[in-house]
């Protein structure tokens, strides 16, 4: 394979689906805004289908195109509208506006334009409602300069302007009033609620729908009240009726497709039905999970779908059933648990909806599944403290999980740390012990001791709280045979050192080591007899993280401080190896490999920072990662190693590097490139894995090893294996025919794939070596401009390993070349 | 969609002793009957055979008590001194007893006169017994010496003076009619064979051996003496299998129960402890007044009997099953209505169309998936809830708590409702699982209805009681805290001087709540 240039920042998960209303295409799709881009979901199936990417800031709205169902109107920040084929995902037209839209609409009645939100030129926080005449000219990028306004001082929210029956007139909301433009008779009406502070809040608008047949406007007020009003034809003899269910904000309204009903959603995370427009007659679907954002109706008024606040989509049957539900990563408040891999699905782990942790498979984006913590009912309304999860761990086979909940109270926390156990039989985690406040104050840090090869009963947790100890819990056996339960966990040994706090504590590799840091200093402990062995600090500056190298650094201790220094601790010296000026936010080992991931944060932006423990030079610095700050990360480890062309990004060989914004965005680095990511290779391959079983294949998976024996025993150079691993073939096979490059493009890499390792490798390792080496000096160069200060800069192993790649390449030279011309000939053979 | 999710209501693990199938079994009696005897009880017989009556020795007499019967059925009294272990012969005819006097005495239970007398030992004798053909006596004596006997000639078989200090205890094998044992308080216990001239096996318990006992196969042997049990493998050349230490007195009685599981072990510290024979763990124990000098158990368990050395005969009798069908009150529907169609199973080609099962929710939780916080709270406060599940009730007063409805459920009752909720916090306050959510309530209470303070006497006497319980458990912990800061000072000067900066305080870990989730 070709060695990509540069390493990319993908987004992978987690963007907001709450840019604009989901819109329903006629032949049951859902389309809805998500960050940059628009997706495309099967309402039967929950799938994403298409991901239709284009606009360079966020979706703002999306709208079918009322002459063409088969095409959708999408606006955006940066201040395009786009039409697009959805059912091919292609651009049909780019309009530019100029100035940022913040809403759109589009209607049946108006031939050609479209009307958008737009920032007022000149003042700041006052919008306009503006028709854009969208040219019928040919060409793609078109501009649309023709720009009418139609109202003046309204909300840049899509949910405070609405258009009435058949696009007569339009409604806008802001603050306490409420204006109405009749379009053919010219006339804006103006109405306002008196401005009153109620105990549950003020009665300013929220939303806004219109009724699809009559003349009737129905608002929703942030204070839970939903006005419907009528005869806003008069200025003065307008009627107002009110409903009142919720206790808080009214976040979205929608008319039935008749208008018959009305549907309402706010924090409470209840959707209430209401029919004929009476107080008295009102249908609940409560426990929605979380607040409603914006609801939306199928044209056929069918379907109904809800979006939340975090990030689901949920679909309604027209009789208030729910029917399915569309979730990929789950936004919570605030993900306190951190990225945790679980060993045994190699999902990434964190926070759910409240109490809840989440299961997000990173291939399918999609939600495996929730695990019921707290198992408490969660009551959606502000202000209440509510017990949730805060500290997760698994065991290294992902056999046990640990979990902390709490509660924040002013006086004293509510602390439970809860000890799962993964069932067999049931495929899930079932509890088995609870112990309430294990520590007198918040838990700090959490692990397991990881031994793959030990026996289950030597598994260690150990917890570290503000209390000012550290806590080693060991599983016991029950005595009593009759108990229904073999094991439990109970407190095997309490630590401290002079009255800190204790703030993170992690395992070495082996396990025989435990690091627990307590404000300033890291103490080690032998986790057999619980011995304090050493302390190391680096004043000033309290330990933010703690790590331990592994693999050939597992003598190295690796700390990072408040003050912005990274420390690596030498184990065997109990000296300072090394340190440097970096203010590191997150610090992640890869399980697999030596390599630890430091995200940095300077000057507002997010850096990467790849290294060894053993060398002070990083390996890797990806500067500007992203603009929002990096909270968290974690390695995924990979399936199989990835074939990774270049020296520099050898890190990413086994395992994946995800990260999670602060606004709970999740990226990965990928090595490939754009187009090579949006074909879903993995799919196809999955497919051709999973292939069921038929007598067919099994006579010829015999055929093909008996024929595989019969090579070996004629000792053989040929490895028909080889052919079935090449990547190359595989992509040849894979690509519609039609689409694939001229047959003397392709030969070359057929052949290439067809030759027998042992010359490949040392080509490669040839190749490799010298680019390894251009790179190297380049790194250097970096170095230098770099703000990292390495403490201790030693050349002396560069150098070195300089000449070890002259004298490799000068000795085999000659070898290679015999090789080169020797094994052509068994070519021919196929 | 989520459904409603109930209330938790947290188990916490049962403290002290742990109900096994051992104490439910031996809980199994009723109160003790208390028998007054001229003398310390020195041995109780059971008959082998039915009515299982049981001959007690006391001073110079032998009672026989019937099964349920206060007074002695029957009187041996023509003993000039003490008489001692009074003994059943297997088929329940016969009964031979020692004396102070050094006589044996033999008697047939319907008789009064003594049938044989056997003269030979020349200070008491304290031990006698049949062997198992019915026909031989053995015993052991004050003289240091163990005898056997032939019934039907009245005369001494053979004589060993073996042991050096008195025989006090022995017990004769089921399985070979010529082999007996004697225990001394020379500290060891012999094992006598009628066909040999001398012992034919010493085993040094120790102390002075008080009792002795064979298991059924003959195999084991259990001597007590000083504070030990001690368990003898006689098929191994008497090696020790186990060394029970679990009195704190000089253990003076052995007794299996009829299946041979259990081992039972009377001592001057006035404890019966009952033993598994085969973890040899004590699985239960029986507390008495005084300390206990003999004890016996009928067979299948259903009397136990305790003799002290106050004279006191303490008599247990089990509690007649209980029948759990007694009334037919309703008549439900029969047994295979409700299993109907459950059984079936599924073929192959049957489509399976499960039944959501639905789920009851109880009173309180159906109020509180309505939001309805004040009548949720009188729920948990009705009588059952309160007083027997008292967990309940303050899982819904947390509940509330974290809803912030607390206050207003609490708040617009009346002086009888009052009264009931502080009646209740001021009970259950002091619990240290309640403790942390009633002291909230407490506060609320307080602080709502402190503007009624003084109109109803009823409420302000449950205001006082209220301070009242705080006041003595603030004194309590003050006095725990004292208590722990002396252990701790022991604690201290007990372990060793370690590096000074190390800190090691686990007995901060006593303190600590652990809970296990059993049912879960």
């Amino acid at each position: 394979m070709v060695a990509p240039a540069t390493l990319r920042v993908v987004r992978c998960g987690g963007s907001t689906l709450h840019g604009a209303r989901a819109v329903f295409s006629a032949d049951s799709y859902l389309l809805c805004a998500s960050g940059d881009f628009v997706k495309m979901y099967s309402v039967a199936t929950e799938e994403t289908l298409r991901v239709m990417g284009g606009h360079a800031d966020l979706v703002t709205g999306i709208q079918l195109n009322p002459h063409n169902h088969m095409q959708l109107y999408s606006s955006s920040v940066d201040g395009t509208i786009k039409l697009w084929d959805f059912m091919d995902g292609i651009p049909i037209k780019t309009f530019t506006v100029g100035s940022k839209l913040l809403a759109l609409y589009a209607l049946a009645s108006s031939e050609d334009s479209v009307f958008v939100v737009i920032p007022k030129s000149g003042e700041r926080d006052t919008f306009q409602l503006v028709s854009v005449k969208l040219t019928k000219a040919a060409g793609q990028d078109l501009e649309a300069k023709e720009l009418s306004v139609v109202l003046d001082g309204v909300d840049a929210s899509p949910k405070h302007i609405a258009f009435g029956r058949e696009g007569e007139y339009v409604a806008s909301v802001k603050e306490v009033n409420l204006q109405v433009y009749f379009f053919k008779q010219k006339q804006l009406n103006r109405f306002s609620v008196s401005a009153m502070k109620t105990k549950s809040g003020n009665n300013h608008f929220t939303c806004i729908a219109c009724h699809p047949v009559e003349d009737c406007i129905a608002t929703g007020h942030a204070d839970g009240k939903i006005r419907l009003w009528r005869n806003f034809y008069h200025k003065k003899e307008y009627t107002f009726s009110t409903l009142h269910w919720h206790h808080d904000t009214v976040m979205d309204l929608a008319f039935s497709i008749e208008g018959t009903s009305l549907l309402s959603g706010g924090v409470e995370s209840v959707l209430v039905l209401w029919h004929n427009e009476s107080d008295c007659q009102k249908d609940f679907l409560p426990r929605l999970g979380s607040a409603i954002e914006y609801i939306s109706m199928s044209s056929d008024g069918a379907l109904c779908c809800t979006l939340h606040t975090d990030n689901r989509i949920t679909i309604i049957n027209s009789n208030l059933r729910f029917s399915k539900s569309i979730q990929g990563l789950i936004k919570s408040t605030d993900v306190k648990t951190g990225l945790v891999v679980d060993p045994r699905t190699k999902a990434l782990v964190l926070n759910g909806e409240p109490g809840h942790l989440q299961f997000y498979c990173l291939q399918s984006d999609q939600q495996l599944f929730s695990l019921d913590i707290v198992q408490r009912q969660y009551i959606h309304q502000a202000g209440l403290n509510q017990a949730d999860l805060v500290k997760v761990a698994f065991s290294a086979q992902g056999k046990w999980l640990a979990t902390v909940e709490e509660r924040e109270e002013v006086t004293d926390p509510e602390l439970q740390l809860k000890l799962w156990f993964y069932d067999e039989e049931t495929q899930s985690f079932k509890l088995n012990t609870r112990i309430n406040m294990p520590h007198d104050d918040h838990i700090t840090d959490m692990c397991f001791r990881d031994m793959d090869e030990l026996e289950d009963d030597s598994l260690i947790l150990v917890t570290a709280g503000r209390d000012c100890v550290f806590k080693v819990w060991m599983m016991v056996e029950d005595t009593d045979p009759e108990a229904q339960q073999s094991v439990s966990w109970s407190c095997d040994f309490v630590g401290s050192y002079h009255n800190y706090q204790a703030t993170n504590c992690c395992f070495s590799e082996d396990g025989s080591l435990l690091a627990v840091s307590f404000e300033e200093t890291v103490t080690v402990w032998d986790s057999v007899t619980w011995d304090l062995k050493c302390t190391f600090c680096h004043p000033p500056g309290k330990i933010r993280n703690i790590c331990f190298g592994r693999l050939t650094c597992s003598k190295y201790l690796i700390g990072a401080t408040d003050y912005g220094f990274l420390c690596c601790w030498n184990l065997l010296s109990c000296a300072l190896e090394w340190s440097a000026h970096l203010n590191v936010l997150v610090l992640q080992p890869d399980p697999l490999s030596e390599h630890i991931a430091a995200v940095s944060w300077l000057s507002k932006e997010s850096s990467l920072f790849v290294f060894k423990p053993n060398e002070p030079r990083p390996i890797y610095i990806q500067r500007n990662l992203c603009k929002e700050k990096i909270q968290l990360a974690a390695f995924v480890p990979r399936d199989e190693p990835e074939m990774i062309g270049s020296e520099k990004y050898l890190w990413l060989r086994r395992s994946q590097l995800f990260f999670l914004t602060d606004t709970q965005e999740l990226m990965t680095l990928s090595t490939k490139s754009l187009e090579e990511r949006l074909t879903p290779s993995s799919k196809q391959l999955a497919v051709e894995e999973s292939l069921p079983v038929t007598p067919f294949s099994l006579l010829l998976g015999k055929h093909r090893r008996q024929q595989l024996q019969e090579d070996i025993d004629l000792g053989k150079l040929v490895r028909s294996k080889h052919e079935q691993d090449s990547p190359a073939v595989k992509e040849l096979l894979h690509t519609p025919a039609h689409v694939l490059p001229s047959a003397s493009f392709l030969c070359p890499i057929f052949i290439n794939s067809l030759l027998i390792s042992k010359d490949n490798k040392s080509a490669e390792e040839v190749a490799d070596e010298v680019e390894m080496e251009s790179e190297k000096t380049e790194d250097d160069s970096d170095e230098e401009r770099d703000v990292t200060e390495m403490e201790h800069e030693d050349t002396s192993p560069m150098e070195l390993l300089g000449e070890m790649t002259h004298k490799l390449s000068k000795s085999q030279e000659k070898e290679l070349r015999k090789i080169r011309k020797m094994d052509y000939s068994w070519v021919s053979a196929f | 969609m989520a459904t409603y999710k109930p209330v938790v209501i947290q188990a916490f693990p049962r403290l002290g002793e742990r109900i096994t199938q051992d104490t439910v079994y031996w809980r199994g009696y009723k109160t003790p009957v208390q028998i007054k005897e001229f003398g310390a009880v020195n041995k109780i017989d059971f008959s082998p055979v039915p009515p299982y009556n049981y001959a007690v020795t006391a001073s110079s007499r032998i009672h026989i008590y019937g099964r349920y019967s206060q007074e002695p059925i029957k009187t041996f009294s023509r003993f000039k001194d003490a008489a001692y272990c009074a003994t059943y012969r297997d088929d329940g005819n016969l009964l031979v007893a020692g004396s102070e006097e050094g006589s044996i005495r033999l008697f047939d239970i319907s008789g009064k006169a003594p049938l044989r007398q056997f003269d030979g030992h020349t200070k008491a004798v304290h031990v006698v017994g049949f062997l198992s053909d019915k026909y031989r006596i053995f015993s052991g004596g004050d003289d240091y010496s163990s005898n056997l006997w032939d019934i039907p000639s009245a005369t001494e078989i053979v004589s060993y003076s073996e042991h050096s200090d008195y025989v006090r205890c022995g017990c004769a094998s089921k399985v070979n009619a010529d082999v007996f044992i004697t225990g001394s308080y020379d500290h060891t216990v012999k094992l006598f064979d009628a066909r040999t001239k001398s012992s034919v096996m010493t085993i040094e318990h120790g102390q002075p051996v008080e009792s002795v006992l064979l298991f059924p196969s003959g195999g084991l042997l259990v001597s007590a003496g000083g504070r030990y049990v001690k368990v003898w493998d006689v098929l191994k050349g008497g090696q020790l299998l186990v060394s029970l230490k679990n009195h704190h007195k000089t253990v003076t009685c052995l007794c299996l129960n009829s299946s041979g599981q259990r081992l039972l072990s009377g001592s001057l510290d006035r404890h019966v402890k009952i033993y598994s024979t085969t973890s040899y763990k004590v699985v239960h124990s029986f507390n008495y007044a005084t300390s206990i000098l003999s004890l016996a158990l009928s067979p299948e368990d259903e009397t136990i009997v305790v003799g002290m050395t106050n004279g006191v005969l303490n008599v247990k009798h089990r509690k007649p099953e209980e029948r759990k069908e007694k009334s037919q009150k309703k008549r439900q529907p029969a047994y295979r209505t409700y299993v109907k169609g459950r059984t079936y199973m599924p073929k192959q080609e049957d489509f399976c169309v499960s039944k959501p099962v639905k789920r009851v929710l109880r009173k309180y939780d159906k109020l509180l998936k309505s939001f309805q916080s004040s009548k949720a709270l009188d729920a948990v406060l009705e009588p059952p809830i309160r007083l027997y599940t008292p967990e309940v009730t303050v899982a819904v007063m947390q509940e509330l708590h974290r809803r912030g409805t607390l206050r207003s459920a609490l708040a617009g009752r009346d002086e009888k409702q009052i009264n009931l909720l502080l009646t209740f916090v001021a009970r259950r306050v002091i619990e240290p699982r309640f403790t942390p959510v009633l002291v909230t309530v407490a506060d609320m209470i307080t602080d709502i209805y402190q503007p009624v303070v003084g109109q109803s006497a009823i409420v302000d006497r449950q205001f006082l009681r209220l301070q009242e319980a705080i006041g003595k458990e603030i004194d309590y912990q003050e006095e725990l805290l004292e208590v722990l800061g002396m252990m701790d000072t022991l604690f201290a000067t007990f372990t060793k001087k370690r590096a000074t900066h190390l800190e090691e305080n686990k007995s901060n870990g006593l303190t600590e709540t652990i809970e296990t989730n059993m049912n879960n």
